[in-house]
């Protein structure tokens, strides 16, 4: 079974054919690859404010194969949590679980809704919370977020942002949840058991999906999963899972591969302000402490 | 009977409690609550409820609850909360979304001053920047009127001819900390009130649809249209209730307008909420005097009966209007409400009152000074501001 498959396009999938997501957008890949790994489950979305929402289309057809409730910027968990409250005081005859997820980009979840997020996080609701992360507003045009990482140029960082990007897993993380890991599309095996593991565990779970975002990253629709494959291999973006806030365990280890091949496939890196060699001494800080974690949990 | 001195805030808790436990053979109920004074007492006593079928959610603001209520709602629970002041602000986004959603939740509105400066005094400006978003609003003047219109409130909201969301609003401490001896409804009548709750449009795993895609505007026009269709529907739906509501509960539940001594009266006097009642005693001393004094207690605001104000107001030369809330530079909120309705009716003289703003307390002698003021009149003037300390 190939997960990734694009073949995999029947009326019965999660995103329908037809939906209006850019060609090389890694949050419609990762909506196909969430489709797959659930297609035996029962589920409904809340989606807040986000590109997620628009690819629903246009009333009343959608692209979405499941119940879907559009919430407001802020609001997706706290939405989830009075859905999931109905859900677990009507558990039906079968019984059969009937799962809330959220679906959200990074502004969404690291900024706007972040107050939100750790609330539902600290109430250990029963939700899947999945963002998927393009590190920019990008359903606005790419404007810098908490999780737009240091250098990268967006409309509102012209010269590159100053700031380093937020560490949004390990304060997931620090609110003791029984789950949360990251995800990859170019890693669709793990992708696909890592999502499957998430369903039977009861709680809340956290996902971190890397989205690109060609338009606004400026980079070629073609190379986007080569792009998160590059981000997985040299480091910059880790596939990693962490059990009740405390356990970790790292699930592809880096190869060793140049971070300088990711940043220079990407325009929002280049110009003369950016400073490639500040962002690499800081990633390898990033995962030395995350490799001493997961020997800790060994 | 089951009379009990309660407050006005365990009043609404205990309606609230109740019409949620009416629901267990339903989807249930669910609730998001979030603390603020003075409405606080409501949130903990839904807290507290041994509901059979029911989740509470604490959760961490009150655009949270909201939003917990919007989803449950939309799976088909019964679903209320309770707000006041800034909780309100803090809360819009998502209040303006369970009424364009359709969603039959049910919100206990604490009057009281938004700041700055802070106060926490009764003032109607906090629930009613809401006016314009589909919610129905009933004001209530006494502890009963809050526990009996809070019942009527979730019968209203979940008729299927209306389906809007609706706020219960008192005045804070007036009402929401002042006990008073009320009949309380017992579970045995409110099952008999309200039947099952069904929310027609909720989500299902079997016909999944998208709720809240985007549209075109001529779609957002028709949802728009439709908000009024079903505004309009109210009058006669809350009509239908508050009958039904006598025959099971044995008292009437007061209506959009309580009318008093307005028959041959020249000058009637427009108020809601706790003034309402201070009112009613001047309109008597007035009586006696031989003057042809009345007045109307507006507790429906939304949809504003502005038929029935017009057609009992056409008798009369002068009418003013009491109002404990402004909107800065026009006036009281009520005095507009009224100057609409009666614009092109003839040559009456609607004068505004602000009385009670920020919270200050409205006593008898200063309701006397507005019924004097009307009456020697000559000419209308920009609403006048009672209470200013000399």
């Amino acid at each position: 079974m190939n997960a990734a498959n694009p073949e995999y396009m029947s009326p019965d999938c999660l995103l329908r054919p037809g939906n209006t997501n850019c060609g090389g957008c890694g949050m419609s890949t990762g909506l196909t690859m969430l489709g797959r790994a659930l297609a035996s489950e029962r589920y409904s979305m809340v989606i807040p404010a986000c590109c997620g929402i628009v690819a629903a289309g246009a009333f009343p057809t959608t692209a979405y194969n499941v119940p879907v409730i559009a919430s407001t910027f802020a609001s997706s968990p706290a939405v989830a949590s009075g859905v999931a409250a109905v859900n677990e005081l009507n558990p039906g005859k079968d019984h059969r679980p009937n799962h809330v997820i959220c679906w959200a980009g990074d502004g969404g979840t690291y900024d706007i809704g972040m107050a939100t997020l750790s609330a539902a996080a600290e109430r250990n609701e029963d939700l899947i919370y999945i963002c998927y992360d393009n590190e920019i507003y990008g359903n606005t045009g790419g404007q810098r977020s908490s999780a737009t990482p240091a250098t990268a140029r967006t409309t509102t960082t012209p010269g590159g942002k100053g700031e380093t990007k937020k560490e949004i897993i390990q304060i997931l993380a620090a609110h003791h949840i029984p789950y949360a890991a990251t995800l990859s599309i170019a890693h669709p095996e793990d992708f696909q058991a890592k999502i499957q593991k998430a369903i039977g565990i009861k709680g809340f779970r956290f996902f971190l999906i890397h989205a690109p975002c060609p338009t606004g990253w400026k980079t070629e629709p073609a190379e986007s999963v080569e792009l998160v494959r590059l981000a997985v291999r040299s480091g910059v973006f880790p596939l990693y899972e962490v059990f009740n806030g405390v356990d970790y365990r790292i699930n592809v280890e880096p190869d060793g591969t140049d971070p300088a091949v990711y940043y220079a496939k990407q325009k929002r890196f280049s110009g003369q302000e950016i400073n490639l060699e500040r962002v690499k001494t800081s990633l390898k800080r990033k995962n030395r402490r995350l490799r001493e974690l997961a020997s800790l949990s060994r | 009977m089951n009379m009990q001195l309660v407050t006005g805030n365990h009043a609404a808790g205990h309606s609230m409690s109740l019409a949620a436990e009416a629901n267990r053979n339903a989807r249930g109920s669910v609730c998001g609550i979030y603390p603020i004074t003075p409405q606080t007492e409501i949130v903990e006593f839904v807290a507290r409820y041994p509901f059979s079928k029911g989740k509470v959610i604490p959760v961490e603001s009150e655009h949270s609850a909201m939003g917990v209520c919007i989803g449950a709602s939309l799976n088909g629970a019964r679903s209320f909360t309770a707000s006041s002041s800034n909780g309100l602000a803090y809360m819009t986004e998502n209040i303006v979304v369970a009424a364009f959603y359709r969603l039959p939740i049910v919100m206990a509105a604490v009057n009281r001053t938004l700041g700055p400066p802070w106060n926490i005094w009764a003032d109607q400006g906090d629930s009613l920047m809401f006016r314009d978003f589909a919610w129905i609003q009933l004001y209530c003047d006494t502890n009963q009127d809050v526990a009996d219109t809070t019942l009527l409130a979730f019968r209203l909201a979940e008729d299927k001819r209306v389906m809007l969301p609706v706020m219960v609003c008192m005045d804070a401490f007036i009402v929401s900390h002042t006990s008073m001896e009320i009949e309380l409804a017992t579970q045995d009548q409110v099952d008999r009130f309200l039947p099952d709750c069904k929310v027609p449009h909720r989500i299902d795993p079997s016909h999944p649809v998208t709720v809240g895609g985007m549209t075109v505007p001529q779609d957002t026009l028709t949802h728009r249209i439709e908000l009024d269709e079903a505004m309009r529907q109210v009058p006669a739906v809350l009509e239908e209730h508050r009958a039904r509501f006598k025959e099971i509960f044995g008292r009437e539940v007061s209506g959009a307008l309580t009318v008093y001594r307005t028959e041959d009266a020249d000058r009637i006097f427009i108020a809601s909420g706790t003034i309402s009642i201070s009112l009613r005693d001047i309109v008597d001393e007035w009586r006696e005097k031989g003057e042809k004094v009345g007045m109307i207690k507006v507790k429906q605001f939304r949809p504003f009966p502005c038929e029935q104000l017009v057609e009992l107001c056409r008798g009369a030369s002068r009418i003013g209007v009491l109002d404990r809330n402004y909107s800065a530079g026009t006036g009281g909120i009520f005095w507009q409400e009224v100057k609409s309705c009666m614009q092109g009716q003839g040559e009456q003289m609607i004068q505004g009152y602000l009385l009670g703003v920020g919270g200050g307390d409205v006593v008898p002698e200063t309701i006397r000074e507005v019924v004097d003021d009307l009456g020697n009149r000559n000419a209308v003037a920009s609403p006048i501001w009672k209470g200013i300390e000399q």
